[in-house]
């Protein structure tokens, strides 16, 4: 019996690739199966070969895999791309219409159903996707019921005949399975019964950017972060909030530079290329000192590079983007739960520093659909934090003019007055200036508010790092951001074979929390940097800051596609010799 | 009793930057009289200045400044409206940070039209930089990048503004004090984006358009019989057949802003607002995705 599986859909863009594993998708969520589904797509809207992959567990899942029980085919194509990662055993259920034929090589069962005959038998001939929930319920042996209550919740509004029709197609294609497959079928642990909310990354951080307090969103529109600003522009205004689409990425950030500098919560969203654009603009917040959250959904660069497909590559750009020297925070969340927390983080660090705020994820995080445990998302283990907002009876001695917005402190954090309040008028600027604003280039002046700005994030300590494994590592798993999970799995799969391995992840990026690292670096014998891109650009970073040379390796991935755990435990034991 | 402001309220103690006759000086002292005569409190207007000798106008007059990167006033000024609607936002910079870095966002912000006043100091050439081509220049202009004369056409604000749709489009002269105070308090006192193209000669690197170039040159739109202001082609007419040598309120339609048609917008401002969240807000929200 198996406690997890994975079920792929495969066809033409623009097919109803997306509707399928969304179906199946909310059916096993709803019924207590941890569900992780990852849609492979390309940048056209119609036609390119596409693929949906659902895997479902008992236990909680992070990350796809590579093995496939159950592929539902619409074309050839799917067949010879996809049908190589069909276990042994496993079921590709492929439509009668294309003819379909085995590879030599393949081991799998081949199910050949005219999954577009039953669904125009049905009464709609469009219903080929649920024709295929019929056979996908029949070779997973999972109910029928939950399907029957989706198709009422999803067309019961269209009427009866239109679900009575849905519910036909499901029960032919279950029907055709049933009889054609004669009981090869996998039998699959039930799910707890707990529903569970499924979702994008993306959607849950603007859930979080909103409950957090995001009240202005500006952003243009960049795959893969386009999910956030339409998902905020659904729900914002019921807060009272806004979000605009602007003309281009500086637009954006600007904007939230505005609103920011207002004393609004503003963020934009983004990916690479859009946040190349906005590098200019994230010197004049951090020298303004103005909060600001921007969200990088990073993708396959350089330039235009690979927009749908991942990469954490834009490390170096976050941390040191911009000309001239100024302070930023970088975050990465690296799973969905802190995809939601960590907005909150990034917006009461931008308040307490007065300083831009970057949320690094990446398009696996965004983009991929995953199952929540309701209660962990609780609003009583979060804070609403503005930082030191100068008010009325702080600024009631001012003389007019003379408030010292950049007064020179210990900690390099000045009080802020926000626009509107009597006495607090400044100049907020990005050339070098007095501590009340006003322009100048004298050296001693220009020294101090450089080491005031630089000094601001010396105080940001703790909470960096998660760790998980074993206490006293031969191996060390450093990662963020969506790699988490593939790396989790190959460490497990590590221990069960005895191995003592570790696994920090970063959740912040910048300052680097070499306090937090160090302790970890210094035990173990080899430490494991693992990252989406070709260079090693965290590893670079580690051992820039803090050295260790000897004991750092790579694992590194740059082809589009994501880490699966294998890959990462098969680099680990090369590693550990 | 009503606070009453003077002029003594909008000056700064900083010493000027600018050449001695700039025309910067006249916008800069029609701008503080025209809140002045509006009775707007400082603490209640921001100015948002672009790059370059325009750009230094915020060192100059006390209220919230803000000072941008070079042709990016307009979205900065956007957010600070949408943040707090109850704030005076005026977006100020030159013909440089406006028309050439900045086109984009001038595009845009006239169609966009948000509840604002955008101040171009225009005086055709790029001062801060010493003496470049600017893109509102003349053709044939011999500047230090145009050695043998501008060879590209000049870019016309106003006849793009009236084509754009907004509602407010005006020229002053910062030779004509008097008719620039009524024009900027029409413009700020206007609901929606109003833009004010303001005449400022620069005395260092434009010798061609000087004051007495304009004021020879210029035409009030009030001396001109008929003119109708609520008339887009008749303005358009006159802009161009003047060659955009026209001063006053070229047109002015009333109409809703942005801010009127967001959904959901309030009345009060959002930097007011609780911005705490409740479980329930979060559990209905996840409720969409079960």
């Amino acid at each position: 019996m198996l406690n997890e599986f994975a079920w792929m859909v495969g066809g033409q863009q623009g097919e109803g690739i997306e509707s399928s594993g969304d179906i199946l998708a909310t059916v096993l969520a709803r019924q207590g199966y941890h569900v992780y589904g990852y849609r492979v797509f390309s940048s056209r809207i119609k036609g390119g070969h596409t693929s949906y992959r659902v895997r479902a567990s008992t236990r909680p899942v992070r990350t796809p895999n590579e093995d496939i029980h159950l592929l539902v085919a619409f074309d050839q194509e799917t067949i010879d791309i996809e049908g190589p990662q069909v276990v042994p055993g496993g079921v590709i259920a492929a439509d009668s219409h294309f003819k379909p034929q085995l590879p030599p090589g393949l081991s799998a069962n081949l199910l050949d159903i005219p999954l577009t005959e039953l669904a125009k038998e049905s009464g709609n001939p469009l219903a080929r996707n649920v024709v295929a929930m019929g056979a996908t319920a029949y070779v997973l042996s999972l109910r029928l019921e939950p399907f029957h209550d989706l198709i009422r919740d999803r067309w019961g509004r269209k009427g009866e005949e239109v679900v009575a029709q849905n519910i036909q197609a499901l029960e032919s294609g279950y029907r055709f399975a049933e009889e054609n497959l004669k009981g090869l079928r996998f039998e699959v642990e039930a799910g707890d019964g707990r529903s569970r909310p499924a979702l994008l990354g993306n959607y849950l951080m603007s859930i979080g950017a909103m409950a957090a307090g995001c009240r202005v969103m500006a952003a243009y529109p960049i795959t893969p972060a386009s999910d956030i600003m339409e998902y905020l522009v659904r729900k914002l205004p019921q807060y009272g909030g806004v979000v605009l689409q602007m003309e281009d990425e500086i637009a954006a950030i600007t904007t939230c530079i505005g609103a920011g500098f207002a004393g609004a919560r503003a963020m934009t969203a983004t990916a690479g290329p859009g946040f190349s654009l906005m590098q200019e603009a994230l010197g004049l917040a951090a020298t303004a000192e103005i909060p600001l959250v921007i969200v990088d959904v990073q993708r396959a660069g350089p330039s235009t590079g690979m927009p749908t497909k991942v990469e954490q590559s834009d490390l170096m750009q976050m941390i040191y983007g911009t000309h001239g020297e100024s302070p930023r925070i970088v975050l990465a969340p690296s799973t969905m739960e802190d995809a939601f927390y960590i907005m909150f983080d990034a917006f009461n660090l931008a308040d307490e520093y007065q300083c831009p705020v970057i949320v690094a994820s990446d398009l696996m995080l965004g983009v991929s659909l995953q199952t929540v445990e309701d209660e962990a998302l609780d609003l009583s283990q979060v804070e609403w934090r503005r930082g030191h907002v100068a008010g009325e009876e702080e600024l009631a001695a001012v003389k007019a003019g003379n408030f010292e917005r950049y007064s020179v402190t210990a900690s390099g954090i000045s009080p802020r007055s926000l626009p509107g309040v009597p006495k607090g008028q400044y100049l907020a600027t990005g050339v070098e200036h007095a501590p009340t604003g006003k322009v100048t280039e004298n050296p001693q002046n220009r020294v101090a508010q450089m080491d005031k700005r630089a000094r601001k994030l010396s105080s940001l300590k703790g909470g960096g790092t998660r760790y998980y494994g074993a206490e006293d590592p031969e191996l060390l798993l450093l990662s963020f951001g969506s790699t988490f999970g593939a790396v989790e799995e190959a460490r497990e799969a590590l221990e069960a074979l005895g191995k003592k391995v570790g696994h920090l992840v970063l959740r912040r990026l910048w300052p680097l929390p070499a306090d937090e690292l160090q302790p970890y670096l210094d035990k173990a014998e080899k430490v494991l940097v693992v990252e989406l891109n070709s260079t090693g650009q965290l590893r670079h970073l580690v051992q820039m800051h803090m050295g260790y040379q000897e004991k750092l390796h790579s694992a590194l991935k740059y082809n589009g596609l994501p880490f699966y755990p294998r890959e990462i435990q098969l680099r680990a034991e090369e590693v550990m010799g | 009793m009503a606070i009453t402001v003077t002029m003594a309220d909008y000056r700064t103690a900083e010493k000027s930057w600018w050449c001695p006759g700039c025309g910067d000086f006249g916008v800069l002292s029609a701008l503080q009289k025209t809140l002045v005569d509006l009775q707007r409190l400082p603490h209640e207007v921001a100015i948002i200045a672009g790059i370059g000798c325009s750009g230094k106008i915020g060192n100059y007059i006390n209220c919230y400044n803000i000072h941008t990167t070079h042709g990016r006033t307009l979205p900065v000024a956007t957010g600070i409206k949408l943040a707090n609607r109850d704030l005076t936002v005026i977006a100020a910079g030159g013909d440089g940070d406006g028309y050439a870095i900045g086109m984009g966002h001038f595009m845009h912000a006239l169609r966009r039209n948000v509840d604002m006043t955008y101040l171009v100091m225009d005086n055709h050439v790029y001062g801060l930089t010493k003496g470049q081509v600017s893109p509102t220049s003349d053709a044939g202009f011999i500047t230090s990048s145009t050695p043998q004369g501008n060879l590209e056409k000049p870019v016309r604000p106003l006849e793009l503004a009236l084509a754009s749709g907004v509602g407010f489009v005006a020229q002053g002269f910062s030779g004509w004090v008097p008719q620039l105070i009524e024009i900027l308090k029409a413009a700020i006192e206007y609901r929606g984006f109003a833009l004010v193209n303001v005449i400022s000669p620069c005395v260092t690197y434009n010798k061609v358009n000087t004051y007495d170039y304009y004021r020879e040159a210029l035409t009030k739109v009030e001396d001109i019989p008929g003119y109708d202001e609520k008339d887009r082609l008749g303005a358009l007419k006159t802009v161009m057949e003047r060659e955009g040598l026209v001063t006053g309120i070229l047109y002015r339609e009333e109409g809703p802003a942005l801010e009127d048609l967001l959904p959901g917008f309030r009345e009060e401002p959002i930097v007011s607002q609780d911005l705490r969240f409740r479980q329930e807000d979060l559990k209905a929200l996840l409720e969409e995705h079960r």
